[in-house]
């Protein structure tokens, strides 16, 4: 009998215990904390900052065996907003997203190296414009745990860069603009 | 000549308002359809879509003095020797016309205000942004802008093309007297008759 209730009560403290298992978390979309940032140059005399509104995924992690975890997040390429209508409407077009072909944009995670107490690289395959390629994010666990409202949150912000050109982006916009960073932020609730 | 229109000519204004506009609408569709192709780096990038915008929202106003003018002026009757079919083709393609440059000119206004942002007149003032951030506004008012234009150059090549067979084969003063040049079919000497 004492066995048991042991088990019983191990089996409900390891299930409450976010950290000992790997758990599936969806980005938290309701509320909008989750960001898809870019930048470039601007003919290098400045920096173009835009992001995508529209996006939506989800990740594994577990704070005990990071390598396990898992990401894959799906992006809605029309939403691309650099806060100007005829540059966005140009940036949907075959120069640039041909969002009428290829209205998604895709990243899968296909392997996670942890390098620090909180960093990884997180490879995976970058989908746009149709191309697939592999990149590497490299990426930051910023906290996770209860929050007030009777969830339990985990977020993550990363870093990459891609060339334009590997993506058959065909506009050209001179050296500057050759390649974009992307500037990730996401926060997901445990499922 | 008269500045007004009579029962059977054309007057000066109405003369000048025909051409303007034809030149412009042509002239618009040339520079639109060439500024949409510019490279980044083109000299031309920033002032073909200004000078475009400028004149496209000027156009406006020339439509609407048009219609006005028309309204208050006599219309010069058909010519006697155009046929029913011919008189109603043409009286569907200058409504057509008339309707469709102005949803050229309103689709071309909801791309550029579509965030919000106003248009610059010649830099003398700006028109601002009333409608904004429809789904995908600048998108669906910019294939508007590009199918309609396609479609007015049609209708205005069908319209030319009427224009030039009453002046080659029917030997009529339809091109004429919207070239303000004196008749020379009977009916102006019989109406001085009567």
């Amino acid at each position: 009998m004492k066995k048991i209730f042991a088990g019983i009560a191990l089996g409900g403290l390891m299930a409450l215990s976010g950290s000992l298992y790997a758990a599936d978390y969806a980005i938290d979309k309701e509320g909008q904390h989750a960001f898809i940032n870019f930048k470039t140059g601007h003919m290098g005399f400045s920096m173009l900052h835009g992001r995508f509104n529209d996006f939506d995924g989800s990740f594994s992690w577990d704070a005990d065996n990071p390598e396990n975890s898992k990401v894959s997040v799906t992006i809605n390429t029309a939403s691309v907003d650099s806060n100007h209508a005829e540059r966005d409407k140009h940036l949907r077009s075959d120069d640039f997203l041909n969002v009428g072909k290829h209205p998604q944009a895709t990243f899968v995670s296909t392997a996670v190296e942890v390098t620090g107490e909180n960093t990884a690289k997180v490879t995976g395959n970058f989908t746009l414009n149709g191309v697939t390629k592999p990149v590497v994010i490299d990426a930051r666990f910023i906290g996770e745990g209860d929050d007030p409202w009777g969830g339990y949150r985990a977020g993550f912000e990363g870093t990459t860069s891609i060339k334009l050109a590997d993506y058959d982006i065909s506009m050209d916009l001179g050296p500057a603009s050759a390649v974009v960073e992307l500037d990730l932020t996401i926060e997901g609730i445990r499922k | 000549m008269h500045l007004k229109n009579t029962r059977n000519s054309y007057g000066l204004v109405s003369i000048l308002l025909h051409w303007v506009v034809a030149l412009t609408v042509i002239g618009l569709a040339i520079l639109g359809l060439w500024m949409t192709d510019l490279s980044y780096y083109s000299p031309y990038y920033r002032s073909a879509p200004f000078w475009h915008k400028s004149i496209g929202l000027a156009l406006l106003a020339v439509l609407v003095l048009r219609l006005l003018w028309r309204w208050i002026n006599p219309r010069p009757a058909h010519l006697p020797n155009h046929k029913r079919w011919e008189v109603s083709v043409a009286g569907v393609v200058h409504g057509l016309l008339y309707l469709l440059l102005f949803v050229i000119v309103a689709s071309g206004y909801l791309i550029s205000t579509a965030k919000g942002q106003g248009i610059s007149v010649f830099g003398w003032f700006e028109v601002p942004a009333l409608v904004t951030g429809l789904p995908s506004q600048a998108d669906r008012a910019g294939a508007v802008h590009y199918w309609v234009a396609i479609g007015v150059l049609g209708l205005a090549a069908l319209h030319a093309l009427g224009a030039l067979k009453h002046h080659f084969l029917d030997h009529d003063d339809t091109l004429r007297r919207m070239l303000g040049m004196q008749g020379r079919q009977l009916t102006d000497s019989k109406e001085k008759q009567a």
